[in-house]
């Protein structure tokens, strides 16, 4: 299978011209930015027969997306952060009008004071827009994320965006060995798009959006929720077709790594489940019996995954690189409420780590391992919420 | 008025249907949600005339959003995209690329009419960012402002082409002063900044020089604007039946002179070019929304109308 050494916005790139992807509209940003420059190259020399809109802001990034996909193009962009917050209005815009757009959000720290770095609070700060979200470990699945995103968003009975995400410069600049198969393999696996409906249908127009009722507004909210149910199903099917054809599969939503027989599990999102893989190889060796779970896709939620989990575990360390003002981690929070109905009960602690950058290492995750122990132990929480790195 | 089912019926040769300057196809169905007298919905009748069925719609937050129908109805034989208030401009220049992604003739002669229209508030304020991007960037698209001079839809807000001395709910008329002090932002000329190829003014009370504009609008390749005046009787408390009159007297009066800008050029299309303008006062008069203003406040309106106005016919004449 040909393979490039690529940064995680190449491996974006890549993703979206075997895509095939017609309409693309962006605006720049850091770290997001050389995901279009590659893209505006591919154009250039003529690798790639993309409609390219360099709008005036995200904004319009995400409207004219959202105007090409509901004339029926298979539409594309990528953000960070500002962008993505300014985006926001449009994003359930998107979702509302049933737009199979796909973007790759650069995680990146929100502002002020200004930071470029790696931070999930800006992607988690749109989780109530109706897009799906998928937080990618490495440039590998960046790239994989991509193309998957846009067969579940495109299946006739999802019709929803979909959010790939990776971090800022830990994967955005970094530059990683990324499988890339054949086009015609891709093409295969992902045929042209077919929507349902479209503004090209002359002889059956439709009106998109129009005023809805109080009679009729909460239907169309559920139909979103309905989709969302299905988008679970579909993301399973998907990826494990991915991985009969590609070798790669995502079949598991939480992707579970050594937990068979853990006494705790470490959960998070992102790239930091790479290191945290690695520091459980050692933490095992040191005797720890500990596991990791990296929740693959954020929205839908991977609940029932969550609870096979959780009844099988002592506790779990769920690493949360965001917060939600006023509560806790956003990850942390989700992850309690889906299991309180449920007779899965484990200790849970939520560490706040790597905001805004700052460096989250095996020697922090063994910390936090020794941490955890000493609780489940005594059966007691120290305390729920851990800003782990705080100077004291 | 006939019904439509009679209308769509009616049998009209084609030797006359040939000397008809407009289109005799009605796209835009009865049972749409307009005011009484709204000059909007007369606009959105014509250009709906001039395009036919092969034109893609993007219209706004504004009263046309409304006036479309509320879902599952539409008043348009084309399709229609909602969006949100300030994309019109971005919408548009989507709904483009794709076209051409997907190899559609857009524009010109049986291409597709990708036409956003959005209201003045839409497209003055709120907008403007995104229309400009949309104009700067040169789609193959038409962006109508149908100007009634203030945000109608949500209850009669000034916007800032809400001309001065005008009473809104957000700038009312009081026993000491009225509060819109601001003349009417000249859209147009910010649109002809952008050096695009085709920008005109156009008025309900002028239906065939609107229908020649709309038509010039899908030859001429690239963006195009017009700014459509469209008298509103809610907001500007006027009786139903007088809105085109009022059009035409904002014309006359030149308050609302009708020209085109086409590749550099300006061209003025007033009906008798050679008249003086009416005074100010009979476009004022007919309106309840300008009654706080005093003689010297129509002094100041008045001055206003006629600077502008000899400036456009300095332009026309230098660049003409």
């Amino acid at each position: 299978m040909p393979k490039k050494v690529v940064s995680g916005n190449y491996a974006a790139a890549y993703a979206a011209k075997h895509a095939r992807v017609e309409v693309v509209a962006a605006y720049p940003i850091t770290p997001q930015t050389s995901i279009i420059e590659k893209i505006a190259e591919f154009i250039a020399n003529g690798e790639a027969n993309i409609q390219y809109v360099p709008v005036e802001s995200e904004h319009s990034a995400m409207a004219a997306c959202i105007g090409a996909s509901a004339a029926g193009a298979r539409a594309f962009t990528a953000t960070s952060a500002q962008g993505l917050a300014l985006m926001h209005e449009m994003l359930h815009w998107a979702s509302g009008a049933r737009l199979p757009i796909v973007m790759v959000d650069v995680n990146r720290a929100m502002a002020p004071p200004w930071s470029v770095w790696d931070d999930q609070t800006d992607s988690l700060a749109q989780r109530d827009t109706g897009w799906m979200q998928f937080y990618a470990e490495n440039n590998q699945e960046v790239y994989d994320g991509v193309l998957m995103a846009f067969k579940v968003a495109e299946h006739r009975k999802v019709n929803l965006p979909v959010m790939i995400i990776e971090s800022a410069f830990i994967l955005s600049h970094t530059y990683d060995i990324v499988d890339m198969p054949p086009q015609e393999e891709i093409d295969e696996f992902l045929p042209p798009r077919e929507p349902l409906y479209t503004l090209t249908d002359f002889d059956n127009p439709i009106a998109v959006g129009a005023l809805a009722t109080p009679a009729d507004y909460y239907e169309f909210r559920y139909k979103i929720e309905k989709a969302m149910e299905e988008a679970r199903k579909v993301i399973k099917e998907v990826g494990k077709e991915f991985g009969e054809r590609f070798g790669r599969d995502y079949s598991q939503m939480i992707e579970l790594y050594k937990t068979e027989d853990a006494e705790f599990v470490f959960m998070g999102m992102g790239s930091l489940m790479g290191t945290v893989k690695e520091a459980v190889d050692l933490l095992r060796k040191e005797g720890y019996k500990v596991g990791a779970a990296k929740v693959r896709w954020f929205r839908p939620f991977p609940k029932e995954e969550l609870y096979e989990l959780a009844k099988n575990v002592d506790g779990i360390a769920v690493l949360d690189r965001n917060f939600s003002f006023g509560q806790e981690g956003i990850l942390f929070n989700e992850a309690k409420g889906v299991l309180y109905n449920t007779d899965a009960k484990p200790i849970m602690k939520n560490y706040i780590v790597g905001l805004g950058g700052r460096d989250f290492t095996v020697n922090d995750i063994r910390a936090i391992a020794k941490n955890m122990k000493e609780i489940i132990e005594k059966g007691k929480l120290d305390r729920e919420i851990e800003w782990y790195h705080l100077k004291r | 008025m006939v019904p439509l089912e009679e209308v769509r019926g009616m049998e009209i040769p084609e030797n006359i249907k040939k000397r008809l300057s407009i289109p005799f196809e009605e796209n835009f169905y009865a049972g749409h949600t307009a005011c009484q007298g709204c000059g909007a919905a007369l606009g959105l009748r014509y250009v709906l005339k001039a395009y036919g069925k092969k034109a893609i719609f993007t219209i706004p937050a504004c009263c046309s959003t409304i006036i479309a129908g509320p879902w599952p109805y539409s008043a348009f034989g084309a399709p229609l995209f909602h969006t949100a208030f300030e994309t019109t401009g971005a919408v548009i220049s989507g709904i483009e690329a794709a076209l051409k992604a997907k190899g559609y003739k857009v524009k010109g002669k049986d291409g597709i009419m990708v036409v956003g229209w959005a209201g003045d508030g839409g497209t003055a304020d709120i907008g403007l960012q995104a229309l400009s991007g949309f104009l700067e960037r040169g789609h193959d698209a038409l962006y109508i402002m149908y100007d009634n001079e203030a945000y109608m839809n949500t209850g009669i807000q000034r916007s800032s082409s809400t001309p001065y001395g005008a009473w809104t709910t957000n700038t009312p008329g009081g026993k000491k002063h009225f509060l819109e002090k601001r003349h009417k932002k000249k859209v147009i000329d910010i649109v002809i900044a952008h050096k695009v190829p085709y920008a005109a003014t156009a008025s309900i009370a002028f239906p065939e020089d609107f229908i020649r504009k709309l038509k010039k609008a899908q030859e001429i390749p690239g963006p195009s604007f017009i700014q459509l005046f469209a008298p509103c009787p809610t907001g500007w408390r006027s009786p139903t039946d007088k809105s085109i009159e009022l059009a035409r007297l904002a014309v006359q009066t030149a308050y609302f002179p009708l020209f085109e800008y086409e590749n550099g050029k300006y061209k003025i299309n007033m009906p008798n070019p050679k008249k003086e303008p009416k005074p100010i006062e009979e476009f004022l008069k007919l309106q309840g929304r300008f009654k706080y203003m005093t003689k010297e406040d129509i002094e100041v309106l008045q001055e206003w109308v006629l600077r502008e106005w000899e400036e456009l016919k300095k332009k026309a004449e230098v660049f003409g």
